[in-house]
């Protein structure tokens, strides 16, 4: 697959779909792996991550799943902006896209598993899925992994299970990871309780874009820290349940909201359309925020017949990479705000507003007296 | 939430268990990638390795991997190991390091089918400190059907790459038999 199909294709999980859609983004689950008798890439010498990956991509591109249209590169001829819209996509990590010569990606057509090679680890497995659906994410590279150890010789130990480059990766070498769009726990002001809570019981809480959690989209991504000890099923049972623990206090937080706030709601959610629809300036992070409104007002059929998968699709259009990739340049922040509110509008074009609730709240918010 | 480093919006937040005692932390983006948070791994481990397990490390510092040449003092900076065997070199004073991140020190769950067929080998290189450990092998992943071990298909793909003179091919097969072999072998 060239990489402009890849691109122009959205993914099975940017459908917007799956279980607990209107919370749960996408579930992954990736694997650590690595052969014997070679050293971790870290601390191998270039002649030695090369000679790996002649060995290892063949059999990586013959795996089941690789048949068909997949897309498998080489970070030699992979240009900096490429590999960074992969990163955006979530298909690649920002260590690996920082590597260069004796590393490859290969990703199936339908874009839910992708396979790094050279990584910090030999191979990094992942499958993707929409919503919250770790068990299939996991079934996907379960089946690539049988597939490969199969055929290449995996450093593997009775005790301590598969050998990682970092011993915090040992024995499962798997992570799952939740991502969640958590709006009302936000605008509630129930989000750090949330994150010390789920903190409390050994998962990692990660804000999606960096710095400033509370105002870059609401998105948090959720993730186990142990490896070892534990077997897959029960890492993935244990995630779960806080997940839907998670989910059900967002819905009702949401819930909430509707019925003591909804003037202040509908105000946020109006100026979020307002904005997104006829800016002519777009920063990324405010583009996040009122995406994550919109979003919101969606879930509620506050914005009637909104496709959440085209909102999706523009959450990734709008990050640098992809508007510099589609730009086919280099773009300086003013020329990036100014595509990115492009782009948007003409997504949104045919969005319509929010409706007003039928009901108006009993109590009108402070400031608007019925005799004015 | 601000950063507990600098002024900042914190947008990582961590929470890790060491040594039994639970401690969390709040970092931006800057200082979380400046300590080395977001690179998932390194952290925790840095912790441990510099902090309150300095006993131990004067015990490691003399060792090095007799594979790859890896050193105590490279494992204690970077927190990563060098290469699989380092496990068996770098063994004592593992396990307190991996209590404090894990939630045990034995392997549950998957294992690679062509070693749920064969013993446990012993590692390659003698190991200098390790004690060989033979934990009982706990309930192995149900056998699949298609469970034949490649070994065989491979050495015959090899004799037809070697008829064929597709020699570059016979040379990744011999290396796959080669770590197969090393894997068997008692």
């Amino acid at each position: 697959m060239e990489f402009q199909s890849l691109i122009d294709h959205p993914s099975d999980w940017m459908q917007g779909s799956g279980p607990h859609s209107e919370v749960v983004m996408t579930s992954r689950i990736r694997l650590a792996r690595n052969l014997r008798g070679f050293p971790f890439p870290g601390y191998s010498q270039e002649a030695q991550r090369l000679e790996l990956m002649r060995l290892a991509r063949p059999v990586v591109e013959s795996l089941g799943a690789m048949q068909g249209d997949r897309f498998s590169e080489d970070y030699a001829t992979l240009s900096k902006i490429r590999k960074q819209v992969l990163v955006e996509r979530h298909l690649i990590s920002r260590e690996h896209a920082a590597r260069a010569a004796g590393c490859a990606v290969v990703v199936d057509a339908r874009q839910n598993l992708a396979i790094m090679i050279n990584e910090e680890d030999h191979f990094r497995i992942q499958g993707i899925r929409a919503g919250l659906d770790l068990r299939s994410a996991w079934k996907v590279v379960d089946t690539a992994d049988s597939e490969l150890e199969a055929r290449l010789p995996y450093a593997f130990d009775a005790q301590l299970g598969y050998l990682t480059a970092c011993p915090t990766n040992v024995g499962t070498g798997l992570r799952a990871s939740v991502m969640l769009h958590l709006p009302a726990l936000v605008l509630s002001e129930q989000i750090n309780l949330v994150i010390k809570a789920v903190g409390k019981i050994g998962l990692a809480v990660r804000g999606l874009y960096g710095e400033g959690t509370e105002a870059l989209g609401n998105l948090f991504q959720i993730s186990n820290q142990h490896t070892l000890g534990e077997s897959e099923s029960d890492i993935i049972s244990s995630i779960e349940k806080v997940i839907e623990r998670l989910v059900s206090s967002e819905i009702n937080a949401r819930h909430k909201l509707m019925e003591e706030n909804a003037t202040m709601l509908q105000d946020q959610v109006g100026r979020a359309y307002a904005i997104l629809r006829f800016a002519h300036v777009l920063q990324s992070k405010e583009a996040l925020t009122l995406l994550s409104m919109l979003r919101l007002g969606a879930d509620l059929d506050l914005v009637p017949q909104c496709d959440r998968s085209v909102l999706d699709n523009l959450l990734l259009e709008i990050q640098p990479a992809h508007l510099q990739w589609r730009a086919g340049s280099e773009l300086s922040p003013l020329e990036r705000d100014i595509r990115r509110a492009e782009i948007t509008r003409s997504m949104l074009k045919n969005l319509q507003g929010p409706a007003t609730l039928p009901n108006p709240p009993s109590s009108p918010p402070q400031g608007t007296s019925p005799h004015e | 939430m601000k950063c507990d480093f600098c002024k900042n919006n914190a947008s990582v937040f961590l929470t890790q268990i060491i040594h039994g005692q639970m401690t969390t932390a709040n970092l931006c983006d800057a200082c979380s990638k400046q300590k080395g948070v977001t690179d998932e791994a390194g952290f925790g481990l840095a912790e441990a390795f510099l902090g309150s397990a300095a006993a131990p490390s004067a015990a490691l510092a003399e060792l090095v991997c007799p594979a790859c040449g890896f050193t105590a003092s490279q494992l204690k900076k970077i927190g990563r190991m060098g290469c699989p065997e380092c496990y068996s070199t770098f063994r004592e004073g593992l396990d307190e390091l991996l209590r404090a991140m894990h939630k045990g020190l034995q392997h549950e769950g998957k294992r690679p089918q062509v070693w749920a067929q064969s013993q446990p080998p012993v590692p390659v290189a003698a190991p200098p400190v390790r004690k060989a450990r033979r934990t009982a092998v706990p309930k192995a992943a149900a056998p699949k059907a298609e469970a034949a071990p490649t070994l065989e298909q491979l050495r015959r793909e090899l004799e037809e790459a070697v008829r064929e003179e597709r020699f570059e091919e016979a040379a990744r097969l011999k290396k796959l038999i080669d770590g197969f072999s090393a894997a068997e072998t008692p």
